[in-house]
């Protein structure tokens, strides 16, 4: 059994003074879930680590509000501010925090290495560690995915680096059905503990075929796991929670995103693969989002809540499995939901979303899920048919806005 | 001795060389750095140009072999190919391979087994030939056709014909069935259904096995892979890939093609422009060679040298065997394509048969000692359908076991607690 949370220290406390372009990030935390015969650490966002067996509590989680400079929590010990990086850094960091700690993780991807990733995620790794640790392939991605699978269950733990996750559309063969269903067709006999990563989502005119959000094509594989990282926290502690997975792990990361900067702890920390993260409580609405449609929202929120509106916001962060505890909790609070999403409206992750809310909390809901994606087309390259594809903040002001007015008279920013 | 091996002329349907005596066991294997001596043996030669390449790299045929041993019959033993001990090995591996096909046959018409079977009758030379040359250590990939590959790696009959019958006693635990053979314990990295998807895992194989020795350092980190697949997967870009990663990496891998000339309906030369597999190596700047997969001496000392050379880190060899499938493509085939006269003519290149009379002739063995093997190998599969007859069926907890290697990716649920931790999780009702 993978021990699948590490803290160092007893009692390092997780830092309660991070910035992030001025709006403040908050933490979800859960409670050490195991019963099993490792005993794991659990890092909590006030900063005590809780350790040994399952307790079925949660302690009330710190208010704040969006754009406003926070007070710290009742961290029981200050710690050190931490340091401030960019999102590409901070995946860079847990890997080779990873590769650091373990000699079996390697990187496998086209121009990984020398060159350092196409977006620097791996920048100097291949300088540190070799060629044959950070390896360069042909581009064959189907090939050296399934390389990866083999090496996986014989003994490695490879990382594999989509260098657009479009692409990873060429090693589909090898993600459905060897790196989703092995472990069970071989009967439990290998294990393929691999991570396959990458930038995917909607750039800057970009084009149709370097603008797909794929996440929505591998929902339906069995076997594997699917997160999606934000911001430069919760992309460390994905990374480095992926890569001590023992399950098949995709990690989607957005193209606009690596430039993104925030101050994230020195202490080593690492983040649970199916929950989601509160981002902002509220009373009214839940919003459920994740990528970079995280900022969109919360840019949203500011009109919103000048506005007067009280919207919860959770960065789903698990796109399979959801964590359908915390969406949960948020849907029998609010009663309405709205899904903010950048993959495709039809078969995207908020249909998805939307149907397991409905089949978990139906009766629990005072209005229909609104799901704002972008539409079913391709992304063309002009600016302006790009900036009609996708979901804008306004159409975000709007369907919340909407909730509260009467049939007649809501604009149908979605559906 | 130089090299007997010489380029050979194109292949015409129908045209196979029959069983040629294989000359010089001794002789030096085509990778090596000797030059390629060409003779001319008749006038239909491929032009040498074809060959002359970098000297390491060459494509060669070892199965026409012209010069021919003297004639008389008495060889001395430093001739022979195999000792006593082996060829019985080899004799007995192929036995077992016919006879658990052939009751794969049975069972399956008698409504023990379902779904699509593919046996391996006919092509036991190319399993047997490879696969006892192995370690436990060393890995095998195989395709749907893979019962026998799994049998000669050492996976107890018992469990593959378990798993057959879709009983939980199978080496896959009746999750993978007849296209899926998988054992941790002796190295068989499956069993796949789409053709070619296997290729890039052996390839992966071989990589854990040169990572192990160059950034884990452990210095005695030589296991090889072993990838088989057909001649339909030769035109299938995963084979092409793979070939040039494990060429330029260098990798440990050995990629075997039992060319049987059909992919189900389609006839090799209908679908593939240049129907020599085996010169598609050099193209990749690995050895290509062609052998003869009806005979097992042929195919093992050609595997010998194959899998040395990658043992050695020389990296890797591409070898064409050529054989032939006796029933079709699989049992839901009714094989009405293929010529009579083609499946006749390889009926009497049996493998099985060619081994018994080269050992008879060596005086290596005697009928008796055939027979009694013939007959354990009989009591091992009634032993093993006895023993999938009286196997459980997978109960209703399997249901939900081996989907995650950490059942924490069945996530949370509503109410707080992860799916894997509710009782029913075990007794396989859950709602995941």
């Amino acid at each position: 059994m993978a021990e699948v949370f590490q803290a160092i220290g007893a009692a390092t406390a997780l830092s309660s003074t991070n910035v992030f372009n001025s709006k403040r990030v908050l933490f979800s935390y859960r409670r050490s879930v195991s019963e099993r015969k490792t005993s794991v650490c659990t890092l909590r966002s006030d900063g005590s680590l809780f350790s040994g067996l399952s307790s079925r509590g949660r302690k009330a989680e710190p208010l704040t509000a969006v754009a406003t400079k926070t007070e710290s929590s009742t961290a029981s010990v200050a710690s050190k501010p931490g340091h401030e990086l960019l999102l590409y850094e901070a995946l860079r960091e847990g890997l080779e925090e990873e590769m650091e700690k373990d000699p079996t993780v390697c990187v496998i991807g086209e121009d990984v290495g020398h060159y350092g990733g196409s977006y620097k995620v791996t920048k100097g790794l291949a300088k540190k560690y070799g060629d044959l640790r950070v390896l360069d392939t042909p581009i064959a991605e189907n090939s050296f995915t399934g390389m990866a699978i083999g090496a996986a269950m014989t003994g490695l733990r490879p990382i594999i680096e989509g260098m657009n996750m479009g692409f990873l559309l060429l090693a589909f063969n090898q993600i459905s059905n060897n790196c989703g269903m092995l472990h069970y067709t071989s009967g439990g006999q290998f294990t393929i503990p691999a991570v396959i990563r990458g930038p995917g989502g909607v750039g800057r005119q970009l084009g149709p075929e370097h603008s797909q959000c794929l996440e929505s094509y591998f929902l339906a594989i069995p076997g594997i796991q699917m997160v999606a990282c934000s911001t430069p926290y919760n992309a460390k502690g994905l990374m480095k929670a992926a890569i001590r997975s023992e399950n098949p792990v995709i990690l989607f990361e957005h193209v606009l995103l690596y430039n993104l900067k925030e101050r994230i702890p020195d202490e080593e920390y690492v983040l649970n693969l199916e929950e989601a993260e509160m981002v902002r409580p509220g009373k009214q609405v839940t919003i459920l989002t994740y990528s970079r449609m995280r900022h969109s929202v919360l840019l949203a929120a500011k009109t919103l809540v000048n506005k007067g509106y009280d919207p919860e916001i959770i960065d789903i962060r698990s796109l399979k499995p959801f964590d359908l505890y915390t969406i949960g909790n948020s849907v029998k609070k609010t009663r309405r939901v709205l899904i903010v999403e950048e993959c495709m409206q039809t078969g995207g992750i908020g249909a998805s979303l939307a149907a397991a809310i409905y089949k978990n909390f139906f009766y629990e809901l005072d209005d229909a899920i609104v799901c704002l994606s972008s539409k079913d087309v391709p992304t063309g390259y002009a600016g302006s048919l790009e900036e009609w594809t996708l979901v804008q903040e306004a159409d975000i002001v709007t369907a919340v806005e909407d909730f509260f007015k009467p049939k007649e008279l809501r604009r149908n920013s979605g559906s | 001795m130089a090299s007997a091996f010489y380029t050979i002329n194109t292949i015409q349907p129908g045209h196979r060389t029959a069983n040629k005596t294989f000359n010089n066991p001794n002789s030096p294997f085509l990778g090596s750095s000797r030059k390629l001596r060409l003779v001319p043996f008749s006038n239909t030669i491929q032009s040498a140009a074809s060959v002359r390449r970098q000297s390491t790299i060459v494509a060669v045929s070892s199965s026409d072999v012209v010069k021919k041993k003297k004639t008389n019959s008495s060889f001395s033993h430093s001739d022979l190919l195999i000792t006593r001990e082996e060829g019985l090995e080899l004799f007995e591996d192929m036995v077992l391979g016919r006879g658990f096909e052939d009751m794969c046959a049975q069972m399956y018409y008698r409504g023990k087994m379902f779904g699509f079977v593919h046996l391996y009758n006919g092509q036991e030379a190319v399993s047997t030939g490879f696969i006892k040359l192995l370690t436990k250590e060393d890995s095998v990939v195989s395709t749907y056709r893979d019962h026998v590959h799994a049998l000669s790696k050492g996976v107890p009959a018992r469990q593959v014909m378990s798993e057959l019958f879709g009983k939980t006693t199978g080496c896959c635990r009746g999750q993978g069935g007849s296209m899926h053979m998988f054992s941790k314990e002796f190295n068989v990295l499956g069993g796949f259904a789409f053709i070619g998807e296997g290729i890039p895992v052996a390839t992966g194989a071989a990589f854990t096995s040169k990572y192990r020795r160059e950034v884990l350092k452990e210095a005695d980190s030589d296991h090889v892979t072993l990838a088989f697949f057909g001649d339909g997967t030769c035109n299938n870009g995963q084979f092409f890939e793979c070939l040039n990663m494990a060429a330029l990496w260098k990798l440990p891998i050995v990629f075997v093609v039992e060319n049987n000339l059909w992919a189900i309906g389609m006839s090799h030369l209908r679908a593939t422009s240049d129907p020599e597999i085996w010169k598609k190596g050099p193209a990749f700047g690995m050895p290509g060679v062609h052998v003869d997969g009806m005979d097992v001496l042929k195919v093992r000392e050609v595997a010998k040298e194959a899998i040395g050379r990658a043992r050695r880190g020389e990296g890797p060899t591409l070898i064409e065997c050529e054989t032939y499938r006796f029933r079709g493509h699989s049992l839901a085939d009714p094989d009405e394509l293929r010529d009579p006269v083609e499946k006749s003519h390889y009926a009497t290149r049996d493998p099985i048969t060619a081994l018994k009379k080269y050992m008879f002739e060596h005086n290596l063995a005697k009928e008796d000692e055939f027979k009694a093997i013939e007959k354990k190998i009989e009591e091992m599969m009634e032993d093993a359908v006895e023993f999938a007859d009286a196997s459980p069926l997978p109960p209703r907890p399997q249901l939900l076991e081996n989907v995650f290697a950490d059942p924490k990716g069945f996530g949370i649920g509503p109410d707080g607690r992860y799916r894997c931790e509710d009782p029913k999780f075990t007794q396989g009702t859950a709602h995941v």
